[in-house]
């Protein structure tokens, strides 16, 4: 006996500019999910969504400012988080999230990324790692693994990549957090704990790019990325992010790495301007 | 549906079952929901759609829990599960 039968619309496509859909990333693509998940989070948390701004640099992942009706900005390369602490400064009110790909946010965003974790900025930061520059033909990027083959290093990759979790929870960040496409609710669930956490939040997501990444490391379908992440994924909540490197076909070590309280810039700032209001009114007095 | 051990409030509870919608329009034919679902509700076509994809179909909606999880893995944001009560 059917009791109720509730039919809704799924709740992220409120958010979505579905005159732009179907969008331009390939088959198996995980920007996709992780944009969904995003959504989703703003439901969970029951944020208002006139007080989110995302701002997106350029490349593949940038994309995703353009596809959610929220208040959104494209920014130029390596540039959305001098963006967003801008719209942080100017309206502390704000929820303002940073989705980018590896490739805009460490290789010619790194400076910027580095010292965003640093001062605290109270921002999410949304990472989405396919470990090279998929919308420019799979050139190597910062992040990929040693003996990697991209269109650019043909006979496999010779440099280090970085190791993201390390690197920004070494800068300072209070909020560090790893996971793959595959661990969709897991990702929902650090997505809203972030956007609700005041500070620095960094979410690395790895995501398959099997059209230009994958074809040349033996992943040609997204399915064999998801493969590889179901069955080399290990999650270990609170691990120490140095030993988070990953390698390929290597074991990926997943969880919420660093989670803690500091002050942000925002209240170091106010702190300091009420400190000198104070001496100023006092010296008018004498 | 099969159970191993019948839970002692079965007969009381409702379980869900769901129905799934698929947008063909947007649909690349990544085969994640068909792959990843716990229950093979869904299978790939064999007909290519007009854009040259294998879309994700539905095989048996019987079985579908609306656990959901193909609604979330989709990367095209294709999928839509309504939700139905059932004593």
């Amino acid at each position: 006996m059917i009791d109720a039968m509730n039919v809704e619309e799924p709740s992220i496509e409120k958010y979505l500019r579905q005159d732009r859909l179907p969008h331009i990333w390939c088959s198996g693509c995980g920007i996709g999910p992780v944009a969904g998940c995003f959504l989703r989070a703003i439901d969970r948390e029951e944020i208002d969504p006139d007080r989110i701004a995302v701002v997106s640099g350029i490349g593949c992942t940038g994309r995703v400012a353009g596809y959610v009706k929220l208040d959104s900005f494209h920014t130029t390369h390596g540039r959305a988080i001098p963006f967003a602490t801008g719209l942080i400064l100017a309206n502390p009110e704000l929820n303002v999230v940073v989705f980018s790909g590896d490739g805009d946010l460490v290789a010619i965003g790194g400076n910027h990324l580095i010292h965003a974790a640093r001062r605290n900025i109270d921002m999410t930061v949304i990472c989405v790692n396919n470990f090279n520059y998929g919308m420019t033909g799979g050139q190597v990027g910062p992040t990929a693994p040693l003996e990697a083959r991209t269109t650019t290093t043909p006979y496999g990759n010779f440099e280090f990549p970085f190791n993201l979790p390390y690197l920004v929870s070494a800068s300072g960040a209070s909020y560090v957090a790893r996971w793959t496409v595959l661990h969709i609710r897991q990702l929902e669930k650090a997505i809203a704990e972030a956007m609700t956490k005041p500070g620095f939040s960094f979410i690395e997501v790895i995501a398959p790019c099997p059209v230009v990444y994958g074809r040349m490391n033996k992943e040609p379908k997204g399915l064999d990325s998801m493969y590889y992440y179901q069955e080399k994924s290990v999650i270990r909540n609170g691990a120490d992010p140095k030993d988070a490197d990953l390698e390929l076909n290597g074991p990926i070590v997943v969880g919420k790495f660093v989670d803690v309280q500091r002050p942000t810039l925002w209240d170091h700032l106010r702190e300091v301007s009420s400190r000198a209001q104070e001496k100023a009114k006092a010296r008018a007095k004498v | 549906m099969k159970l191993w051990r019948k839970p002692f409030d079965y007969a009381e509870k409702a379980t869900t079952s769901g129905q799934v919608f698929i947008d063909e329009e947007r649909c690349k034919g990544c085969g994640y929901c068909v792959e990843f679902c716990p229950r093979e509700v869904l299978k790939m076509s064999t007909e290519l759609s007009p854009k040259g994809y294998n879309l994700a179909v539905v095989q048996d909606e019987s079985k579908c829990l609306a656990c959901g999880f193909c609604e979330v893995i989709c990367p095209e944001f294709a999928i839509r599960i309504s939700t139905t009560n059932e004593k």
